[in-house]
């Protein structure tokens, strides 16, 4: 398996190059973000109606739902990232990414992943105790989203259980793989569980979803703001993990012109 | 000592036969730890019936540059052909050609001496495999330890072990690194037959040693292995 | 095809002969799985009513577990014997090296199951067996000792061996534990609707799938 990219003259090594979508988008992405955020939580609180059953608790439902589901995004870029770092995408433009951008691509969509869920996950639980009376049941898509917590974290700690960097990030790229290709499975094992173990409690998921339409204005509203706060977070990360990177490749660099 | 199961003769030619050019040949080669650059530009050409001596000091690079030989470690870049084979293309018929003796003695504890070699031959799938274990054993003078554990061995006695383990298969080349470690007169003696009995035949060897005494008076060439580079006469 | 076989045979073997020579992995699994029955025992209260309803769970974690303790004792002895790297460097493709490790792991886990599993039908008082128990058993293992022989390979190179595996396989192997609970509680309990029909087809479908992706990922991960 002969390794890409490996620019004949030294000297090209050094230079670093500066992409606009890492180096300058994440910044107005931030401003853009505080200002939805700021716009979002006056929607969510002052214009949003009451539910009549739920009450004042169900306003968390415009921050978990996106949340939920943006985590998902992040599982499914930590899967793409995966496979890049393993060599399946050398076709075509796709070849010229270095295989430590796939990695950075990776651990960042990881790492942003594992807060949304978690975050994700304890909304639900803040929702789930006044709604349903009981702070946690084993319905398929909160069971489903706790193994994809567990998978997740796994990742980011064989990364800091490995013995090197790179050693971190072959075995974690496994865990992108193979998780993700196991979550489906998961998902649809539970479901049919639960057809066998009814639980007795109904929650809102299993009612159908006719929202108000102001409530689903406000939702979208919702997800647009923490798309564009996922997108800043990762961004930045990737940014940061491609200076990691570089500052190794550097060291590397220094180290040879040290000794010859 | 010939008692190797394939004539002498028979050897040459097939050596012969087999490429024209030279056993190892060694491009461009780079691989670094971290921010460590271990080996980084490294060229190696050695020729069939040759024994190179590599010397360098702890951490230069030679247990590294013999892992990738034998395929145990990836390189960052470059092009390594041996044999006529290329590495990156065709691993599988190198490893068939090589025999190596490193730190470790990949032996099984719990076997008998001859049922590790009968392991190893019927996983490089040889004929012959009596035969060929029989006379392995008296080459490295283990033949009434045949029935022994590895486990109740000596260390030097393991090691001899792990040398008739690498020429079981009758490899074209050799990659020792550091085998005179622990090994007594006697074994040394027998170490230093098998080098020979390899040139003779037309196949090459690489060594890596801190004994410079040894390694002057055994090689054809050598090579000092330093700021990730090698330096041959 | 011979190719394939042949070599996983001999490796099979050895690996069968090294384990009745030295024979510490199956005795203390097996210790192991007696124990965890008799603390289950306790820890659960089964009254004779209720043993239905828990006794396939209580087996098939008993038997997780033990798999789990049989690949960490088997990896970490690997490592440190450096038997791997011998097999390594030989011509054998990485595939069969990987496959004839999963295969190895299957027959010590089905060993120490059908060992075990008389022993649990003792304490909890349960005697009707079916195919169905035995397919099961079959093809959950397959899924334990591929998806494990993959994560204890990774999982024993890194500096926190033994805790490392469990964290990497119980997520994943979640539905594997599902289907196989579920399709056994029709052999286990009266008043049950079968519902094998179901599940064993999706441990097969898993199998299938991890016996075509691990392999793939083992010869890349053994490359470096």
């Amino acid at each position: 398996m002969s390794i890409q990219n490996e620019p004949k003259n030294t000297d090209e090594e050094f230079r670093i190059k500066e992409h606009w979508p890492l180096v300058h988008l994440p910044k107005y992405l931030a401003v853009l973000g505080l200002v939805l955020m700021t716009i979002n939580m006056y929607l969510i609180f002052l214009v949003a109606p009451t539910d009549i059953v739920l009450g004042h608790i169900q306003r968390i439902f415009y921050i978990h739902v996106p949340m939920a589901i943006l985590s998902f995004l992040c599982f499914f870029i930590v899967f793409i990232g995966s496979l890049g770092y393993f060599g399946v995408f050398q076709v075509f433009k796709l070849r010229s990414i270095k295989q430590n951008t796939w990695d950075s691509v990776a651990h960042s969509a990881a790492e942003v992943g594992v807060i949304f869920v978690t975050l994700a996950l304890i909304t639900g639980v803040i929702w789930a105790k006044p709604v349903w009376g009981t702070w946690w049941t084993w319905e398929p898509r909160l069971t489903t989203t706790l193994i994809l917590w567990l998978i997740y974290v796994s990742y980011l700690m064989l990364r800091s259980y490995a013995r090197s960097t790179k050693q971190g990030a072959v075995f974690s790229a496994v865990i992108g793989i193979v998780g993700f290709v196991d979550v489906p499975i998961v998902y649809y094992s539970v479901v049919w569980w639960r057809s066998i173990h009814p639980s007795a409690v109904i929650g809102p998921f299993s009612e159908s979803n006719s929202l108000d339409p102001t409530m689903n204005l406000i939702l979208w509203f919702s997800f647009l703001t923490i798309l564009v706060l996922f997108a800043y977070l990762l961004l930045e990360r990737i940014a940061l993990r491609n200076t990691e990177f570089d500052l190794a490749r550097l060291k590397l660099l220094r180290e040879l012109k040290r000794i010859r | 000592m010939n008692s190797s199961v394939i004539p002498l003769k028979i050897l040459k030619i097939i050596m012969a036969k087999h490429n024209s050019g030279t056993a190892i040949s060694i491009q461009g080669l780079k691989k670094s730890f971290g921010a460590n650059p271990v080996i980084w530009d490294l060229n190696l050409e050695l020729k069939w019936g040759k024994f190179l001596a590599l010397f360098g000091t702890n951490g230069s690079g030679k247990t590294t540059l013999l892992k990738i030989l034998a395929s145990q470690i990836q390189a960052d870049s470059g092009q390594i052909i041996i044999s006529g084979y290329d590495q990156a293309k065709n691993p599988r018929a190198i490893r068939r050609n090589i025999g190596v003796v490193g730190h470790q003695h990949y032996l099984y504890d719990d076997l008998t001496c001859a049922e590790n070699l009968q392991f190893y031959g019927r996983l490089y799938n040889l004929s012959q495999i009596s035969k060929r274990i029989n006379s392995v054993l008296s080459r490295v003078d283990l033949e009434q330890y045949s029935g022994w554990k590895v486990r109740s061995l000596s260390h030097g006695m393991q090691k001899r072990l792990a040398l008739g383990r690498a020429i079981l298969h009758e490899p074209a080349i050799l990659l020792l690194d550091e085998p005179e470690g622990g090994l007594d007169q006697r074994s040394l003696g027998i170490l230093h037959d098998i080098s020979s009995e390899w040139t003779s035949s037309m196949r090459s060897i690489i060594m890596t040693t801190h004994n410079h005494d040894l390694g002057n008076r055994w090689s054809d060439n050598i090579g000092i292995l330093s700021n990730g580079i090698l330096r041959t006469d | 095809m011979n190719s394939i076989i042949h070599p996983l045979l001999i490796i099979i073997w050895k690996d069968i002969l090294l384990e009745i020579r030295s024979k510490d992995t199956i005795i203390s699994v097996l210790v192991f799985g007696a124990l965890l029955a008799i603390v289950f025992n306790f820890a659960l209260n089964i009254n004779p009513r209720q043993i239905s309803e828990i006794a396939a769970g209580i087996i098939w974690v008993s038997f997780a577990f033990s798999a789990i303790l049989i690949m960490n004792r088997t990896f970490v002895r690997e490592q440190e014997q450096g038997s791997l790297d011998g097999l390594l460097l030989s011509p054998i493709s990485r595939d069969v090296i990987f496959l004839s490790k999963v295969l190895v792991s299957f027959l010590f886990m089905i060993t120490i199951e059908a060992i075990l599993l008389p022993l649990f039908a003792a304490m909890l008082n349960i005697n009707n067996f079916s195919w169905i128990l035995l397919a099961t058993m079959v093809l959950t293992t397959l899924g334990f000792a591929t998806v494990g022989t993959l994560f204890s390979f990774m999982a024993v190179k890194t500096r926190s061996r033994e805790i490392m595996l469990p964290v990497l396989f119980f997520p994943i192997i979640l539905p594997v534990i599902i289907g196989a609970i579920e399709a056994s509680r029709g052999s286990f309990g009266i008043g049950y609707e079968p519902s094998w029909n179901r599940w064993l087809p999706l441990i097969a479908i898993f199998d299938a799938l991890f016996l075509v992706i691990c392999p793939w990922i083992f010869s890349y991960l053994v490359e470096e």
